[in-house]
């Protein structure tokens, strides 16, 4: 292509719409008793109601609803009096049903608006059309030939996801961000995850695809009065499941629209395939063949009339706007850019944030969550949440520390015990044994002792290589088995060299 | 000449006959269950009312009855008597075919809640009826697996499309069944058959394993020979069903007592009115005959009658037809032949999926299929399923206006006594209009109830007279039921089923 994504929405204006759908991660599904859970054998998680068995009725999950309505408020929603689900008709293997219950023209949330702060630390409202619930479909595996539904050998389906609650979220037109419009999409569906998790209701996994986004991007040509240029066709990518692709397939698809305005071709509307490896778009179906829904009131379930107490109640439980959180926790913390960066990457806010509680120091929390639990946690491959140790457990640590009663390296044993489940690290220091050896004596004898070993290393110290004298601290951290001061050690073989430190 | 299926012995006895004498002990469930068992085998090849019979299972629920009884256990009041299900609800273990070839052979890994109660009433369940595919019909001549022949005229339709469950009642097959109920379902095949059927308030019994044909207007509900025994069953399967969100959670009415009472102690102090748009003009005069004889006959046993006009009724058929086969059609889609039933084999999905439908559904379920499609499609939705909604909407006013004047509503069930097989089946519409005075129960949610008013015509067949109440007033049909049944009784007019028993072959 010759266009590249900043020509592109130089010359043209571009227009978003955003549809986010995020998994709820209530303990069933939304309309069945079946266990809401990622990853276990491929239908083991079904009954005749998600399965759609003739004569199997849904009944919908009120935790589903509560925590829909949560998402609604946090996106500063309205919340109807009477919603409605409805039955949205079409015909996939992974549907069980060949209906799905989604909601039409009476959506729970409706007409709310999100702050999203950018990275220069502006922020953007993004106007919310609507939040409505609906079931996820089950997965297709095409096996063998061309892999598609229509060319392959033969297909597998899981319902195991299939009846898993979904809430959809659809902004309004997103209009006027120009050369922004790929960040602000990016931090918009970041700020979505991380409500979602702040809010309990979803796990916020991009990559499990517990929160995935469908990106409708349009152009129009530029003028003065740019809110009367009627919207251009706009394309919709789906599926694009994580933040960095999210600002890749604007990138390309600005510009992919952006050639063929300028050649004087039209854009088709139409449903776009997002592609990891080529970094690129490929046409789907059109959605001018696309089909007729058919949406009717789904008549199995009764109106969604939440009693308005209760979403008071509900309101009351909305947590801060994660980006205005964070800063405050950045200020309240004194963490660099960075810190804070990494910190939230990491997943490890509210750890720290509970490390603190617990009484550590803002630095000595990020120090261990960030250093070597996170090295831990990277290693067996699971979370630091998931890991065998509290944010009191690293707060004892470091007040160990400072006591003066272990070092690092004790530190480190200390916690590989709390991981062992040999309990808290005070617990551990005591049971291994691991306090400092601090009385000279016993540490002047065990220098001797490796002084005696390695005889040259005096003589290269008092020849001036000094850094000569780590080879006997690392002897002796080693037989003291890393309870020695290495201070203190270091201080020991430089007054048996007879220099000065 | 008229063929007409005549029984004798235990099997004609009601099924609250039944209970009284399995708790004197004067017979046994197996003794009942094998009657029973005995005569479908005997009779069943002529009537057609079963599609499948379960000998093996009932004959081990009748034995374990049996059992507990000896041993002094308490049991439910209907446990030991035989009782059949309509094959729109699914049974596990059973095979379940909505009368549709797109089920055959497919057994359901699951009970209906309906079916469970029964089983936990421990009824000895007989087996599965046949049905107009789908329950879309009127006479059971859509079923995919052959057509019900009426017990008092083989040459009949018994109605439908529960044509399989009110012939085993009036053949003696069965003393019990279970219908469902959509657009007159249970009270049609009611009236055409002799016997009694109830369709109570939308809600009242769990749809729970009801293969649906319109969610918003099914309903299941009891069969039987007498007011009585209908009340009885009403109470087994009735009540709050959690898997059912659009069930009643409140407890299953007084519905035994309600109709003892009305038996005894007549209908004194209730206004009854006769619905204006529900007779007159489409009705077979013999049918108006018997219907305004009930309606004398309840006057002498102490109602006030009066007339109430339901203007909006006359666009009821209309709007039954748009919003049936729009839920229908989306109800239906299930059948994919991808989990579950049929299957035939193409070479790619979608292609196995349409030749499957073309081969397992039936004309009139593909020819509402087809309608609710359209009636459902962007651009039509408004004129056709927003303007039916509408038209409910009136129809549940004509019914409020109506209550707020009179206790129950009255009217001939169907214009009709049994017509002959085939003489309607290339003329839809008119046989749509069979269910002309049941639909408007079913659009507005409200309970109705069919029961014999006597024979009618040159031909002598089954009239029916139907009784309507408002929503959870379900009691009410059956005190008044129960007293007309007694003042027709004594009158020597029913029960028209005694026509087919022994007593007065």
């Amino acid at each position: 292509m010759t266009y590249t994504y900043e020509q592109a929405v130089i010359e043209f204006d571009p227009v978003m719409g955003i549809e986010v759908h995020v998994e709820l991660n209530t303990a069933t599904k939304m309309f069945c008793g079946c266990a809401n859970e990622f990853g276990a054998e491929p239908n083991t998680r079904v009954c005749p109601v998600c399965l759609g068995l003739p004569g199997s009725m849904p009944v919908p999950n009120e935790k589903a609803i509560e925590s829909a309505i949560r998402l609604g408020l946090a996106l500063g929603c309205k919340v109807r009096d009477s919603s409605r689900f409805a039955r949205k008709n079409y015909f996939y293997p992974d549907l069980a049903k060949n209906y799905q219950i989604s909601q039409y023209d009476e959506p729970t949330n409706y007409d709310g608006e999100l702050e999203v702060v950018l990275n220069d630390g502006s922020s953007v409202m993004i106007g919310i059309e609507r939040a409505h619930m609906e079931e996820d479909a089950g997965k297709n595996t095409h096996v063998g030939g061309t892999g598609g539904i229509q060319g392959s050998d033969y297909s597998l389906v899981d319902y195991n996801r299939g009846g898993v609650p979904l809430v959809e979220i659809v902004t309004k037109p997103i209009e006027g961000m120009g050369e922004r419009a790929a960040e602000v999409a990016r931090a918009y569906v970041a700020t979505i995850r991380d409500m979602v998790r702040a809010l309990g209701i979803s796990d916020g996994r991009m990559e499990q695809g517990s929160v995935r986004a469908d990106i409708n991007l349009s152009l129009r040509p530029r003028a003065e009065d740019q809110a009367s240029v009627p919207f251009g066709k706009r394309s919709e990518t789906k599926n694009v499941n994580s933040l960095r692709a999210i600002e890749a397939a604007i990138h390309y698809e600005a510009a992919r629209q952006a050639e063929l305005l300028a050649a004087g071709e039209a854009v088709v509307q139409e449903t776009r395939h997002w592609h990891e490896d080529t970094k690129s778009t490929t046409s789907g179906r059109s959605k001018e063949e696309a089909e007729d829904y058919r949406y009717f009131p789904e008549p199995d379930m009764l109106p969604v009339e939440p009693d308005p107490a209760w979403v008071e109640e509900l309101r009351a439980t909305i947590p801060e706007h994660p980006a205005k959180r964070r800063a405050r926790l950045q200020d309240e913390w004194g963490f660099t850019d960075l810190e804070m960066r990494d910190v939230v990457n990491a997943d490890a806010v509210a750890l720290i944030e509970s490390t603190i509680a617990e009484g550590a120091s803002s630095q000595g929390a990020r120090k261990w969550w960030m250093g070597e639990l996170a090295r831990i946690a990277n290693e067996r491959q699971s979370t630091l949440e998931e890991l065998e140790v509290t944010p009191a457990d690293v707060a004892e640590l470091e007040s160990l520390i400072d006591a003066g009663t272990i070092n690092d390296t004790l530190a480190r044993q200390a916690l590989a015990g709390a991981l062992a489940g040999e309990g808290s690290p005070a617990s551990v220091v005591k049971s291994r044994g691991l306090e400092v050896v601090s009385d000279d004596s016993a540490l002047e004898d065990a220098v001797d002792t490796a002084l005696a070993a390695q005889p040259d290393v005096l003589q290269k110290i008092q020849d001036g290589k000094v850094q000569a004298a780590g080879a006997i601290v690392g002897a002796v951290m080693k037989a003291t088995r890393g309870q020695a001061d290495a201070g203190r050690v270091r201080e020991i073989i430089l007054a048996r060299a007879g220099v000065e430190g | 000449m008229t063929q007409t299926v005549k029984a004798s012995g235990v099997v004609t006895s009601t099924a609250t006959e039944m209970a009284a004498d399995l708790a004197s002990g004067e017979r046994t469930s197996v003794e009942i269950t094998q009657a029973h068992l005995d005569r479908i085998h005997e009779v069943d090849t002529d009537v057609h009312a079963f599609l499948y019979v379960n000998d093996e299972e009932a004959l081990e629920t009748a034995a374990s009855v049996d059992e507990d009884r000896a041993a002094g256990k308490d049991l439910p009041a209907l446990a030991g008597v035989p009782i059949a299900l309509k094959d729109v609800m699914v049974t596990r273990g059973m095979p379940t075919t909505a009368g549709s070839r797109i089920l055959e052979k497919w057994i359901p890994q699951y009970d209906a809640t309906a079916v469970r109660r029964v089983r936990d009433a421990r009824m000895p369940i007989l087996g599965k009826t046949n049905m107009d595919e789908f329950a879309m019909g009127s006479s059971t001549e859509h079923s995919g697996y052959g057509t019900t022949h009426n017990p008092w005229d083989l040459d009949r339709i018994p109605g439908g499309s529960g044509g399989g469950s009110a012939a085993s009642l009036a053949a003696f097959e069965a003393p019990l069944a279970v219908g469902s109920d959509t657009g007159g379902s249970i009270r049609q095949p009611a009236s055409v058959t002799g016997t009694v059927g109830v369709k109570p308030t939308y809600g009242g019994v769990s749809r729970y394993g009801v293969i649906a044909l319109a969610s918003s207007l099914d309903q299941l509900g009891p069969c039987g020979r007498t007011v009585e025994d209908a009340a009885m069953l009403h109470e087994v399967i009735g009540g709050h069903d959690p898997a059912d969100a659009t069930s009643i959670d409140a407890p299953v009415p007084g519905v035994v007592e309600a109709a003892r009472h009305g038996r005894a102690n007549g209908v004194k102090g209730l206004t009854i009115a006769v619905v204006k748009e529900l007779g007159g003009e489409g009705y077979q005069d013999g049918v108006r005959d018997r219907f305004e004889e009930g309606v004398e006959a309840l006057r002498a046993a102490g109602a006030t009658v009066t007339e109430v006009s339901c203007p909006s009724f006359e666009y009821a058929l209309a709007a039954y037809y748009l919003i049936l086969p729009s839920e229908a059609s989306s109800n239906l889609a299930k059948f994919d032949a991808v989990r579950f039933g049929m299957r035939i084999e193409k070479e790619t999905v979608e292609k196995t999926m349409s030749a499957t439908r073309a081969a397992g559904f039936g004309d009139e379920v593909k020819r509402r299929i087809i309608l609710g499609t359209y009636a459902l499609s962007a651009g039509y939705y408004d004129a056709y399923y927003g303007s039916a909604q509408k038209v409910r909407t009136l129809i549940q006013r004509d019914f409020a206006d109506a209550f707020a004047k009179a206790d129950v509503l009255v009217s001939p069930t169907c214009p009709t006594t049994p017509f002959r097989i085939g003489e309607k089946l290339e003329d839809p519409l008119s046989m749509y209009l069979q269910d002309i005075a049941t639909i408007p129960a079913n659009l507005a949610g409200i309970p109705g109830m069919s029961l014999p008013s006597g024979l009618a015509g040159e031909e002598n067949l089954p009239a029916g007279f139907q009784i309507l109440a408002p929503a959870h007033e379900d009691a009410r049909l059956y005190r008044v039921g129960a007293a007309l049944e007694a003042a027709l009784a004594s009158a020597g007019q029913v029960p028209l089923t005694r026509h087919l028993a022994g007593a007065e072959s």
